[in-house]
């Protein structure tokens, strides 16, 4: 295949390569005071990055001898990615300029522009080892983000931790990796997928390809905080910076769960009976310890943190399916849980103590539906929508994962893991109870979201919202399309 | 009216008005609100003329867009039609009830109840399965923030409690109607109710279904939300949960668990038979010693609810047209006694019982209201809840004499706590000077109060008026249900000694006493 045919099936990559190293240079010049034009030239980027996906890297196949592959599948997850990359970029510079106390540096977005290109490796890699350079890319750059805030120890204490324990989690990948490679011989998906088939055709199994398997879910476990492998999350929500808390729980989720998806639909489709055991339990403890973990909390940012564990865990019922529309329902999930959460961490942005500090007590929520109405209740709605409550879009997002479920024959996990999100409810209403029935605390100081962060709410909340219903033939016919991309 | 979209249009009116209430004043948010509920009223009236009985099964139908899981498909037949009335007849009564007592966040308290409204409509008029379930389900979030804002003193935990508990019962339900949906591959539920499901596995989607509706219903043991969530309800709250909220587990038996799992209902009859039992008899005697008045209301609906289960669960004519008719007597009676305490409620600001006393001598327009409602709970002929408790019985004789033996008992235990309670409250010495001072009903109150009184009367006299449009339905029920009918256990034995098989009917049908 030509070299240009390469590119142009990577072009959403070289745009956000070229853009990230470039905008790399005017910062080490510009210094803070570049940070705004940086940043919405960032988004510029990421928006190019989006309309290159409209041409053959939206769906023209392999490149580079089958190590990347773009596809419907990646098409979707990119876009997702993009967007909830843009949207983490926007909301940072008002967010330190008054919590660091010092304006954002520009490498801020330029950061976030290099994770997000290796997200968008990882969601299109076809071979162990894009996918190991990909996950590392997006790893290295939100070490450095989640302690970004310098002079804060707690965002320092999140980003050591986060680094120390993603480095062990991508030490027990890599250790899988070499196991399948050992094994199978091979580091293409294509081929560990054959050989995975002939295992699966003969009489007895090899032990080997089965701890690799097993070490390389685990790994993957790790990247989307499913239980047993989401220690690290609620502290390292908590430390990091609220925006990077954002990002954290939006598109590094995202691309991880799209690349699960594609290790274990590709990979490793025909050892589905084996790795369905193991996301059957990951998918369950995740909902059900994140549901229970949650209810203790008193800071909101912890509270999300748990609450993305358990959304996980719901994500992950789509998987264990299985099946196309196991996958087609995965990427509804994600797509809907992305609008659910930057809302939500929008909201927690605006709670700002009188001298405009972020405040992340939940009870500061108190009576936030008298001083502030409109935000308590896109507020409530967020949270109505993340339990999984109708008429609010949440509720197909849920619907989605549960119809392959039980379509899939898993009627235990339906039956489990639905009736766990009864727990998971509870802590939601908790938030809604402590607007809407609490004595109203001081007011947050008012009227200082701007246009920008208020309009971004609004988006998220009409998204959500009944009217989101209306997207729903577009978001199943597309989510379907990608998820037939991966059979 | 063929072709014109008038449910829909009962849908949109309420909710249009619901979203202007939140940017309206308070004195313009009940003017708003009593204006879309008295439209949404009038719409029924139009429905209830239109619509023609004995004709058709379903009517008004309406075949919308679908989007990808559900499709916009309203229609309603005899029995979804009284419970849009009784809906639409007791929501303007609602919105009154609240005009002086509720003076906090206004606009929200009438956003919440026309939601309300909406949702309930939407429920009885969904014809698709999972637009049943979105309206069914969204309830929750109206009534949490009624209970949660504007209740008592103990209303979160009330307000978790209520939203919990029927969280649970019905997400176990979705999942059986996410499996009945890819069986059967629609989800239209006129083309489910028709659609056979192998025995078995109508037990499994008939338990689950049961979890949803036993605790809507709620029967026993799963009714504690019901009496922490009247209680610290306030006044229109408790009457729509009482009117309305409660007829959607009964709804649910009728409309899914008994034509769409015929066997598994026979099979379980004896369930519902012993969970009713022990309802009727357990939760008369809790009303017998309440000293909460709200609360002694809240008891006696789960008394009379298990009427309605078992009036279901007779498998005949008279038993379900008892039961519907229960429900819509329940829903008036219950919602006027609920309206009754709200009234001196709003006086004395307390419901504890024994503060109260002789009210017959400075209230008694008040009085007459209140003794007239309270027989009709107990069910004296003339009042509705008489042909509903009769039919209801009578029906279920036919299948259990022992459940029909033990569940009459409902009539006498709901007289003696209904007729103390009246006793307690109006007869006797006036208690204190507070009480002296109560002044007797206003014209508002009489507004509120008399027209559910006409309705019950009505219902007491010419029951045929509501029957009517539900008799061809029950006929299409019954005939659907038929062959899975649990035999009876007073067959006559003709003649010849055939007393061994009588014995065995009658010991399979009667387990239920042993509870």
């Amino acid at each position: 295949m030509e070299y240009a045919t390469n590119l142009a099936l990577t072009l959403p990559e070289v745009v956000l390569g070229i853009g990230g190293v470039l905008l790399m240079l005017v910062s080490a010049w510009g210094g803070p005071g570049a940070t705004r034009a940086v940043s919405w030239t960032a988004v510029a980027v990421l928006a190019g990055a989006g309309v290159a996906l409209l041409g053959p890297a939206g769906g023209g196949g392999d490149a580079f001898d089958g190590l990347y592959r773009a596809d419907a599948f990646s098409t979707f997850a990119k876009v997702l990615i993009y967007v909830a990359t843009a949207v983490s970029i926007l909301i940072a510079p008002d967010f330190f300029r008054r919590t660091a106390g010092d304006d954002l540096r520009p490498e801020y977005p330029v950061l976030m522009l290099f994770s997000a290109l290796g997200m968008g490796m990882m969601v299109s890699a076809t071979d162990m080892l894009t996918l190991y350079v990909g996950l590392e890319m997006q790893s290295l750059a939100a070490y450095v983000l989640a302690s970004f805030v310098r002079r804060d120890l707690r965002s320092a204490e999140s980003g050591l931790k986060y680094f120390v324990l993603g480095s062990l989690a991508s030490g027990i990948l890599l250790y899988g990796i070499s196991l399948v490679y050992g094994f199978t011989g091979t580091t293409l998906f294509d081929g560990i997928a054959s050989a995975y088939a002939a295992d699966a055709a003969g009489s007895a199994h090899s032990l080997g390809l089965v701890f690799g398997l097993v070490f390389v879910f685990a790994g993957l476990a790790f990247k989307i905080a499913a239980v047993p492998f989401h220690m690290w999350t609620p502290d390292v929500y908590q430390g990091a910076p609220t925006p990077v808390t954002a990002f954290f729980a939006s598109a590094p989720k995202v691309a991880a769960m799209a690349l699960a998806v594609r290790v274990a639909v590709e990979a490793m489709g025909p050892a589905t009976d084996q790795w369905r055991q193991i996301v059957v339990f990951a998918a369950l403890a995740s909902i059900i310890l994140g549901a229970v973990g949650a209810i203790g909390q008193s800071n909101v940012k912890r509270l999300l943190a748990y609450s993305s564990i358990n959304n996980v865990g719901f994500a992950l019922i789509g998987l264990a399916a299985g099946t196309e529309e196991g996958v087609a329902g995965v990427l509804t999930y994600m797509a809907i849980y992305i609008a659910m959460t930057l809302g939500s961490f929008l909201v927690v942005l605006q709670m700002r103590g009188a001298d405009g500090v972020q405040v992340e007590e939940i009870a500061s929520l108190s009576g936030m539906s008298r001083t502030r109405p409109a935000l308590a209740a896109a507020m409530a709605m967020f949270m109505f929508s993340l339990a999984g409550i109708p008429p609010l879009f949440g509720f197909y997002a849920k619907f989605a994962v549960f119809d392959a479920a039980v379509a899939a024959g898993l009627f235990p996990l339906a039956a489990i893991g639905i009736a766990a999100s009864t727990i998971g409810a509870y802590y939601y209403l908790r938030i809604v109870k402590t607007m809407y029935f609490d004595e109203a605390a001081p007011a947050f100081v008012k009227g200082n979201e701007g246009p920008l962060q208020g309009g971004l709410i609004a988006v998220a909340a009409v998204v959500i919202s009944p009217l989101g219903y209306l997207t729903i033939p577009l978001l199943a016919g597309w989510s379907m399309a990608a998820a037939q991309s991966l059979f | 009216m063929d072709g014109f979209p008038i449910l829909s249009l009962m849908l949109a009116i309420p909710a249009i008005a619901a979203v202007a209430c939140l940017f309206l004043s308070a004195e313009t948010a009940r003017w708003t609100a009593l204006a879309a509920t008295l439209v949404d009223f009038v719409l029924g009236i139009l429905l209830w003329s239109g619509f023609d009985v004995g004709g058709a099964q379903w009517q008004y139908v309406e075949q919308g867009a679908r989007f990808g899981f559900f499709a916009w498909d309203l229609g309603i037949d005899g029995f979804a039609l009284m419970l849009i009335m009784l809906s639409v007849f007791l929501m303007p009564i609602c919105i009154g009830a609240s005009w002086r007592s509720v003076t906090n966040r206004v606009p929200e308290y009438m956003a919440a109840f026309l939601l309300t409204e909406v949702l309930m409509i939407g429920t009885f008029a969904a014809q698709d399965l999972f637009l049943f379930y979105l309206f069914f389900e969204a309830g929750l979030i109206p009534m949490y923030l009624i209970i949660g804002i504007w209740g008592g003193a103990n209303r979160i935990y009330a307000s978790y409690k209520f939203f919990l508990y029927t969280l649970l019962g019905s997400l176990l339900m979705l999942v059986a109607m996410l499996y009945m949906a890819q069986t059967a591959g629609t989800s239209s539920i006129p083309a489910l109710q028709a659609y056979d499901f192998p025995a078995d596995v109508q037990t499994w989607l008939w338990l689950a279904f049961f979890a949803s509706f036993a605790v809507k219903m709620p029967m026993w043991p799963v009714h504690t939300w019901l009496p922490d969530a009247h209680v610290q309800a306030p006044t229109a709250g408790s009457v729509i949960l009482a009117g309305v909220l409660l007829k959607l587990g009964g709804y649910g038996f009728l409309r899914f668990s008994l034509p769409m799992f015929p066997e598994a209902s026979g099979q379980l009859t004896w369930l519902i038979f012993a969970l009713s039992a022990v309802a009727v008899i357990y939760t008369s005697l809790v009303a017998l010693v309440q000293g909460d008045m709200k609360k002694l209301i809240a008891y006696s609906s789960v008394a009379h609810m298990a009427i309605v289960t078992i009036g279901l669960f007779a498998f005949n004519r008279q038993g379900i047209e008892g039961a519907m008719i229960m429900m819509l007597s329940h829903g008036l009676v219950s919602g006027a006694l609920f309206l009754c305490v709200g009234v001196i409620y709003d006086r004395l600001h307390t419901r504890e019982i024994a503060r109260y006393g002789g009210l017959s001598i400075n209230m008694p327009r008040y009085a007459m209201f209140f003794l007239f409602f309270t027989m009709a709970s107990i069910g004296l002929p003339g009042t509705s809840g008489f042909v509903a408790e009769f039919l209801a019985l009578m029906g279920t004789y036919q299948v259990s004499t022992w459940i029909a033996l033990l569940c009459t008992t409902s009539i006498i235990l709901g007289a003696a706590y209904m007729l103390y309670l009246y006793r307690r409250i109006a007869y006797g010495e006036i208690k204190s000077e507070e009480v002296r001072g109560m002044a007797d009903l206003d014209r508002r109150e009489l507004w509120l109060l008399a027209p559910i009184a006409a309705v019950v009367l009505w219902m007491g006299v010419y029951p045929e008026s509501f029957l009517a449009p539900m008799r061809k339905d029950v006929g299409v029920l019954l005939q659907r249900i038929d062959r899975a009918a649990p035999t009876s256990d007073s067959q006559p034995t003709p003649g010849n000694p055939a007393a061994a098989p009588a014995a065995a009917a009658h010991h399979e049908t009667t387990p239920g006493k042993a509870h």
